[in-house]
């Protein structure tokens, strides 16, 4: 029996009342990919089109500055930055995150349209790296957001970094990197862990 | 031609110079990214994000103007291309020019900005109204030179028609507007400087200062339709210009026409119309090569410094201009 979809509504339960009308209320939903060529041939244009947000995160930001540079030249893979998490594909979180910087994390990958991608840089997105035991900073990324490519090393170089992409690129292509539909399907769970970290939530549930 | 006749010519024409268009600025980023060394992004680039950005899951909407907004981007970029016939002689490449089209694509070409000014400030992001107002201001000022020169034009043709002004350049590089009218041309190419937002005129866009101003706030489908119109409206200002004072392209004079000038009996009609468009194409890719060479030499004017510039060196050409046609 075919079961009807209700849209369930965010309480956004942080916000104070006289907020409340500024802000969507709406939950995420999951857009299932349409099979068969015509998608493999959106994936193809997804993973030779993306655009990176260029929000450094972390100490690994450093690292995708050269990338734009005649040394290694992202261009060549059709990957540029772009300054809007509306137009960006690409989040690659540079290094450590601090749950101060958690917080705006999450807010941008939210505005950004799906599908969309994560890319984990260093050490300190796979287990919190040197900063394990730190009292500010998450260990592991994707408890908080879903990451696609982890790239591990402290600091690893922008080949490195160029390599993930590339690795990226063939999930896409294969049609795995389903990260903003996992986020969606898992709302609840994602969303419980940010909030166990941000003690000071002032924002919606979910950042349209 | 029937009208469905001129509307089925009119989509071929579009569809050309869509594709010359993406094209081009693939073209130009590669020409950008060998100045600075590097290999640079596919010429086909900008299709596939296109099609990228046309394939994206998800939407969001700030409301009816924000969503306008692209769309009458969009019309300005085809308005302004409608109204320009590409190939002189040719009624397939005529498009819908008529006497007087000249006033009406300089409308055109403000309407767009228009559109996309409320759209973008319905988007309530703050870096649109910036770009916004720097927009606006500084088409305020290119218009001025662009106003002179065509009005030089005007008074030396009697006329506000293209057409017309294409017919009376032809018969060689001597009777161009370039060599009729230096001053005109120079104001009105300092003008297209500043209308291709290249640098050093990128203050609406202005990446590293307000990240990229106007479509801040726009995404997926809708993006995908401001980058359509950025092709479609690059090749009618090309064209646009091309026509205005560099000769235009003709079907009876055109690049390969002119190769097989002793056979000149034999020759087909479709042929004089493929050196026509050919013609067209050369010369606007040499005329857009003129913003990229300035672009990758200079660095960016703050606003007030471009409106500045505007107002003052290339107005006061377009103005020896106006006397030089009057002479």
């Amino acid at each position: 029996m075919k079961t009807k979809s209700v849209k369930t509504v965010l309480p956004n339960l942080d916000l104070p009342e006289s907020d409340k009308g500024y802000f969507c209320d709406a939950r995420p939903e999951a857009v299932e990919p349409v099979k068969g060529i015509w998608e493999n041939f959106l994936n193809w244009a997804r993973a030779n089109s993306l655009w990176i947000l260029g929000f450094g995160t972390g100490c690994g930001a450093i690292e995708l500055r050269p990338l734009m540079t005649s040394r290694y030249d992202m261009y060549r893979f059709g990957i540029q930055p772009r300054p809007t998490p509306r137009q960006s594909g690409l989040f690659v979180i540079g290094g450590y995150a601090s749950v101060k910087t958690l917080k705006r994390i999450v807010r941008s990958y939210e505005q950004m349209q799906g599908p969309k991608f994560v890319l984990g840089l260093g050490s300190c997105t796979v287990n919190g790296g040197m900063y394990w035991d730190s009292y500010n900073t998450i260990n592991r990324l994707d408890q908080y957001i879903p990451v696609d490519v982890y790239i591990a090393g402290c600091m690893p170089r922008p080949e490195a970094l160029l390599a993930g992409i590339k690795t990226l690129q063939k999930q896409i292509m294969a049609g795995e990197a389903e990260g903003a539909n996992d986020y969606a399907r898992n709302f609840d769970w994602y969303k419980a862990n940010q909030k166990k970290i941000i003690k000071d939530w002032n924002m919606p549930d979910y950042n349209w | 031609m029937t009208l469905w006749g001129q509307i089925g010519a009119a989509a071929l024409s579009i569809f050309i110079f869509t594709n010359f268009g993406f094209l081009l600025m693939g073209s130009m980023a590669q020409i950008r990214a060998r100045v600075q060394g590097r290999i640079g992004q596919p010429v086909y680039q900008p299709y596939i994000d296109v099609i990228k950005n046309n394939a994206r899951r998800t939407a969001i909407y700030h409301g009816v103007m924000f969503y306008l907004g692209s769309v009458f981007r969009l019309a300005g970029g085809l308005g302004t291309f409608l109204f320009i016939p590409v190939v002189l002689g040719s009624p397939l490449f005529a498009n819908f020019s008529f006497s007087g089209d000249v006033f009406l694509v300089m409308y055109f070409i403000f309407f767009g900005q228009l559109g996309m000014a409320l759209g973008a400030g319905q988007s309530g992001h703050p870096y649109s109204p910036i770009g916004v107002s720097r927009g606006l201001a500084q088409m305020t000022a290119f218009e001025l030179p662009f106003s002179l020169a065509v009005i030089a034009l005007a008074l030396k043709h009697h006329s506000l028609s293209i057409t017309t002004i294409v017919q009376a350049q032809q018969g060689g590089i001597a009777n161009w507007t370039m060599v009729t009218n230096p001053l005109a041309v120079i104001a009105a190419v300092i003008a297209f400087l500043g209308m291709s937002m290249h640098n050093p005129f990128s203050v609406v866009i202005a990446p590293q200062e307000i990240p990229i101003g106007p479509p801040t706030e726009y995404q997926s489908s809708l993006l995908g339709m401001l980058q359509t119109n950025r092709a479609i409206f690059n090749a009618a200002k090309l064209v646009l210009y091309v026509n205005l004072f560099f000769g235009g392209a003709s079907a009876a004079d055109g690049i390969i026409y002119s190769l097989f000038d002793a056979l000149l009996p034999m020759v087909p009609v479709w042929l004089g119309v493929i050196s026509g468009v050919i013609t067209m194409m050369v010369k606007s890719f040499l005329l857009y090569f003129v913003t990229v060479f300035v672009g990758v030499s200079f660095p960016r004017f703050r606003t007030e410094q471009s409106i500045r510039y505007f107002l003052l060196v290339p107005t006061l050409i377009g103005l020896a201009g106006l006397i030089l046609a009057r002479i």
